[in-house]
């Protein structure tokens, strides 16, 4: 049998600090064979990254392996001795961790470490491991395979580390591969290098490879079967295109459903003419002491409508937040709420303009204080705002509550005794009880599971229709404000380059970059990766990285369709076209590019 | 990088700079000053007047703190009120002995702290780790007289084994010298080596907890390889950080050991100098212990910068 | 990208999840009895706290009284009875002191940041650069041995360390999210102090007073010890070890006993704060390789 590795009724237990051990995995079974990839699939608590590591028949800190049998290669690692099992870590078996800051000791080159199993092992000396490490640089299409090796961690950026990673996990030739959630904490556009050179590396080489992730379209891309995990449970297994087009268990489907939500595109926002614009944002430039972060944005948020911000990380989105809310001072433009000019600090802004723009942040574990009650931290607001007191006031909790579809009596509860997700409703329900025109929401679904997401946007969706409330709804998940908004604003760099209704945003024409971002979101179809990766704009975006503050267009060195010469150093003017849709580039409006 | 060690530099020299205002402020607000004391009970207005006007007391206190600080640099620390001799004279020959005590204390305790942290790190949660865990944390709440006392105690007075006072004669062989420091070297190693092993050992816990030694654990490298070619080069920085901070416990232990055991150091210059009112001094000897204690917190500081590879190769 | 889990999580007091283990009861009956000792002292000592009971002085254990006498022939148990009161209350008056200066210092440093953090920051430096011995014996060799200017004095030299504690409470709270909501909100520093960030601070901070007072009783015995504390006739335990060390060629343990009951007090204290903080250091990855 050609298995390199076959897990049978795998147990494992978990223990928190001072606590008891409780089960975490429960008779899990799985088998990969030479050459294939394997992918586990699940949300937090599923198990997914602990199976994984079993599979080398190690246990983080707080977790043992309680029963079961891995042969790997045809042994039962299980049955080894510690010394033995501990030899084929690096050597048989690899581990690819999840952030380059995971893998790479900070005080070491990254040469030794790359060579370091393959060193302790016994696989050859150092001159001709280094060489061969050179050869897989090169083959990972990472810069300067020669001299790479030299550098510290923190001389490398971000992804060409992640393929540094790879390298390492490879140089001593594994017959089983394990990766844990590789791509992740990456950019969109960037996770398309990684995710190829991983795949081609593994092809090369002929190694088996177990792939945890929770990104079901990243899983199309380099999975042939799947295992959905739930609670440390096998919940299904089967090949990737079945497991993703015709699942069949009913927690299968709600994950796939959750994951690529329907589109719903506007073509046209209604905004009566009588009404000013809730936020409107006028040719702000905001940055932090010298550095610049936003560049001559303006953004208009009607009454009662979504408007998504996109882009990537560092482009500026949640600076225009912190400025709408006055929490980040302006440099020159202004900010207007509701028809009236803000001040740009909010110690300045009288309290009704602070009541009607409330702001919701990402991580929900942060923004409520752990050691005020539920009915502290949503009786404040109404004190603070609406003066209600007594009963006045506990009433209106429960209402609240009700309204984020919360039970009644969470009010005396406190937020450590809360999920994630109910987190976020609480977060939510506070910038309500302000009774605001609109909510700022920064990232608000990004820290949370895939379905809890799901179910926390599907509230934002239904207080929209019941109160009338406006978003402006920032997020780098593109399926999920193309699921949401009704106007969508796509930020690079600090700069708007194309905005308009999402209809006219998400079709044809494009700017390059919107283009190069939704050709970047992996699709749920094997093959797509194949396809994206070898496209000029792919190549051309690899090339360059993210440059704030550039004088011309910020996008020229990356853009596969720069006129050089003028990109460079000209700002891009603002180009009409139909459909209310605005995109600033040089190129005529015949040579933006189409799918 | 040098941009960051000579910023370091400087805040030390500016640090050194508060630290004399400081000293020199706090003798200055004395209800009486240096004229009355030197006259004593039996002054009258005109003496008083006389002596300020030639002691120059009478000017501004800037101008005297300049005074005072340009006498510093140049190596004029100012004449004893007591005993009429300069100061740098007498602490000349008291410097060294408490350097020898406080030298030879930190040769014994920093390797062996070190050590003994790091082996109580790779053995976490074991039996040894436990042990010296309560030891340490005895040793520390324990005042560092009672330590001396019971060491007296013990191997001076009943066992006889070494000798009560450090008296220490030029003409001393090695095992007399050895007799008469034996008990204050121990003693103020204790103290100090308790802190600098448990500082150590969190420290380098620390790193085990960080990813990257998980990861380098998943290449299958064994345990002595992990911690002194993964976790020793980033422990560095911490390590000599605890290293200074002990360094300093030590020059207050110096007091204490200096005060049991009737060494003719440093300390009790000062101690005397305190009983005496001498305020001149206090205000050398103050300074020469602060400068000593800035000195070594910056000597760890830019050790530590340069043990960083962040900071020695920047992007 | 940290991914929160949607499992349910007991919540956290200050108090909640210690176990009593039998170290912290041990240290605590201990710190208890000494606290009884203090309150009722003077109706339990056999003698008065300066009362010459016997000619002999340095007296054996059991001799003159239970624990012998010292060197003026004075009651060595009575003294140590009445020395508990001086110790724990001065002990604790400083540590109060140094939490006054050290928190308000420290949190206005956090909220205030800019110059106000630069300066104090800085100052409170120069302060540490002195061995704290040091700082107090020029301190008190300036102002002389008066009861206030030793309770201010140690307060100062404890202040700091309260003060590096609080200022990095401040700025690590002052930076949470629900601190921004708080802001974002319009809500007055006065009130994010108090009722955002004070109150996410108590477990450090009572940790830190423990310290504090552990570190106050070494320092001022310390200080006694070397003649500049609490001044004869009044009994203080530091006073009684440097009085009686000549006992200790004769014989006489009345150095040794004040210094043990030091002991005794400073070890419960650590042992009780190291309880507290409950830090269990789980297993780390070198134990798992052996797995």
């Amino acid at each position: 049998m050609n298995d390199i590795i076959t897990i049978k009724n795998l147990r494992i237990e978990g223990r928190p600090p001072g606590g008891e051990y409780v089960s975490i995995v429960k008779d899990v079974s799985l088998n990969v064979r030479k050459g294939e990839v394997l992918a586990l699939i699940g949300e937090s608590g599923s198990g997914k990254s602990t199976i994984s590591l079993a599979a080398m028949g190690f246990a983080r800190p707080g977790c043992r392996i309680a029963g079961g049998e891995v042969w790997l290669n045809g042994r039962n690692i299980m049955a080894l001795s510690p010394r033995e099992r501990h030899a084929l870590r690096g050597e048989e078996v690899s581990y690819v961790a999840q952030s380059a800051a995971a893998s790479f000791n900070p005080a070491l080159r990254i040469g030794k470490q790359v060579i370091e199993a393959p060193l302790w092992h016994g696989v050859g000396d150092a001159a001709a491991l280094t060489a061969t490490t050179v050869e897989l640089y090169r083959k990972l299409d990472l810069p300067n395979p020669e001299t790479v090796g030299q550098k510290f961690p923190h001389q490398v950026s971000g992804g060409q580390l992640q393929r540094l990673m790879a390298a390492m996990a490879m140089s001593c030739g594994p017959d089983l591969l394990i990766l844990d959630e590789p791509t992740t904490a990456l950019d969109v556009t960037t996770q398309i290098e990684v995710l190829k050179a991983f795949k081609d590396i593994i092809r090369d080489q002929g190694t088996a490879a177990i792939y945890v992730t929770h990104d079901l379209a990243v899983v199309a891309q380099v999975a042939d079967r799947i295992l959905v995990l739930k609670n440390g449970e096998m919940v299904e297994e089967g090949p990737t295109d079945q497991i993703l087009h015709n699942p069949q268990h009913e927690y299968t489907r709600t994950l796939m459903a959750a994951v690529r939500p329907a589109p719903h595109l506007v073509d046209h926002v209604d905004a009566s003419a009588a009404q000013a614009p809730v936020v409107s944002v006028r040719n702000v430039t905001a940055g932090y002491g010298t550095l610049t972060i936003l560049s001559d944005v303006s953004v208009d948020v009607p009454a009662a409508s979504v408007v998504g911000v996109i882009g990537e990380s560092g482009c500026g989105k949640s600076t225009l937040a912190r400025v709408v809310a006055g929490l980040t001072p302006l440099r020159t433009g202004e900010i207007m709420l509701d028809g009236q000019v803000a001040a740009p600090n909010l110690n300045d802004r009288p309290r009704a303009a602070l009541k009607d723009c409330q702001i919701v942040f990402q991580m929900a574990d942060t923004a409520l204080n752990p050691r005020q009650r539920i009915s502290d931290i949503l009786g404040r607001p109404l004190e603070f705002y609406q003066g209600l007191k007594g009963s006045a006031r506990a009433d209106r909790i429960g209402d609240l509550l009700e309204l984020v579809d919360l039970p009644r009596n969470f009010a005396s509860r406190y937020p450590g005794e809360l999920s994630g997700g109910q987190k976020q409703r609480i977060n939510l329900a506070r910038a309500l009880a302000a009774d605001p025109k609109v909510i700022l929401c920064d990232e608000v679904t990004s820290a949370l599971d895939t379905v809890v997401a799901a179910g926390v946007i599907e509230l934002l969706k239904s207080l929209k229709d019941k109160l009338g409330v406006a978003y402006m709804f920032i997020s780098h998940d593109l399926s999920t404000v193309a699921s949401f908004a009704d106007e969508v604003v796509v930020l690079y760099a600090g700069r708007v380059v194309e905005q308009g209704p999402s209809r006219a945003v998400f079709s044809p024409p494009f700017h390059p970059y919107t283009k190069l971002l939704l050709s970047s979101v992996p699709e749920m179809r094997q093959g797509w990766l194949e396809g994206v990766a070898d496209t000029r704009e792919a190549k051309a975006a690899s090339t360059g990285s993210v440059v704030i503050g550039a004088k011309g267009c910020p996008f020229s060195n990356r853009c596969a369709l720069a006129i050089s010469g003028t990109c460079e150093t000209t700002a891009p003017p603002i180009r009409e076209l139909p459909g209310e849709l605005q995109i600033a580039c040089h190129l005529p409006v015949e040579q933006l590019p189409l799918t | 990088m040098l941009r960051i060690i000579s910023t370091r530099l400087a805040q030390g020299l500016l640090t050194l700079l508060l630290a004399s205002i400081i000293i020199f402020a706090a003798t200055e607000i004395l209800p009486g000053d240096v004229a009355e004391a030197i006259l004593g009970q039996s002054r009258t207005e005109e003496a008083l007047a006389a002596l300020r006007e030639e002691m120059g007391l009478n000017r501004p206190a800037i101008v005297r703190y300049f005074d005072w600080l340009g006498g510093m640099v140049q190596g004029d620390l100012g004449t004893s009120l007591a005993t009429k001799r300069p100061v740098a004279d007498m602490i000349e020959s008291r410097m060294w002995n408490t350097l020898r005590l406080a030298l030879l204390a930190a040769a014994i305790s920093v390797p062996l702290s070190v050590a003994l942290g790091l082996w109580s790190a790779m053995r976490a949660g074991g039996r040894v780790d436990k042990t010296l865990a309560m030891t340490t944390l005895a040793l520390i709440a324990v005042p560092e007289f009672f330590i001396g006392l019971i060491l007296m105690k013990v191997f001076a007075v009943e066992l006889r084994w070494f000798s009560a006072t450090a008296n220490t004669r030029p003409y001393f062989d090695f095992s007399e010298n050895f007799r008469a420091l034996a008990l204050p070297v121990a003693t103020l190693s204790f103290a100090v080596l308790a802190h600098m092993m448990r500082m150590t050992r969190s420290s380098v816990i620390n790193i085990f907890t960080s990813p990257y030694m998980e990861m380098a654990a998943l290449k299958g490298l064994p345990k002595r390889r992990l911690v002194v070619r993964h976790a020793l080069p980033n422990a560095l920085s911490p390590i000599l950080t605890v290293i200074a901070l002990n360094l300093s416990y030590m020059v207050s232990g110096v007091i204490i050991v200096e005060t049991i055991f009737g060494v003719p150091g440093l300390t009790r210059l000062l101690v005397d100098g305190v009983t005496l009112r001498d305020i001149p001094l206090i205000q050398a000897c103050a300074m020469i212990f602060g400068a000593v204690y800035i000195l070594l917190n910056l000597l760890a500081d830019i050790l530590s910068i340069m043990a960083n590879p962040r900071l020695r190769y920047p992007k | 990208m940290s991914e929160t889990s949607d499992t349910v999580v007991p919540r956290a007091s200050v108090f909640a999840g210690l176990r009593l283990t039998w170290t912290a009861m041990i240290a605590g009956s201990i710190l208890l009895f000494w606290l009884v000792l203090a309150l009722f002292g003077p109706w339990i000592a056999p003698h008065g706290e300066a009362e010459i009971i016997s000619g002999q002085t340095f007296a054996p254990l059991g001799e003159g009284g239970l624990l012998g006498t010292d060197k003026l022939g004075r009651d060595v148990l009575s003294r140590l009875i009445y020395g508990v009161r001086t110790t724990l209350l001065l002990a604790l008056v400083t540590t109060v002191v140094s939490f006054a200066f050290g928190v308000t210092l420290g949190f206005a440093a956090a909220i205030l940041k800019g110059w106000f953090d630069i300066v104090v920051s800085r100052i409170v430096e120069a302060f540490m650069a002195f061995p704290s011995t040091l700082l107090a014996l020029v301190i008190i060799g300036a102002f002389g041995t008066s009861i206030t200017v030793l309770v201010l004095t140690v307060g100062l030299v404890l202040s700091t360390s309260v003060f590096r504690v609080s200022r990095a409470l401040g700025y690590d709270i002052g930076v949470m999210d629900f601190v921004e909501a708080a802001r974002a909100r319009g809500e007055g520093t006065w009130w994010i102090l108090t009722r955002e960030i004070l109150p996410n601070c108590m477990a450090p901070l009572i940790a830190e007073f423990g310290l504090r007072f552990t570190f106050s009783i070494l320092f001022l015995s310390g200080l006694s010890f070397l003649g500049l504390g609490v001044q004869e006739p009044a009994a203080d335990w530091g006073l009684m070890v440097q009085e009686n060390v000549g006992g200790l060629f004769l014989g006489s343990s009345a150095a040794l006993i004040p210094a043990a009951c030091i002991a005794s007090l400073t070890v419960s204290m650590n042992l009780l704060v190291d309880w507290f903080q409950q830090r269990q250091q789980g297993e780390t990855v070198l134990e798992k390789i052996d797995q």
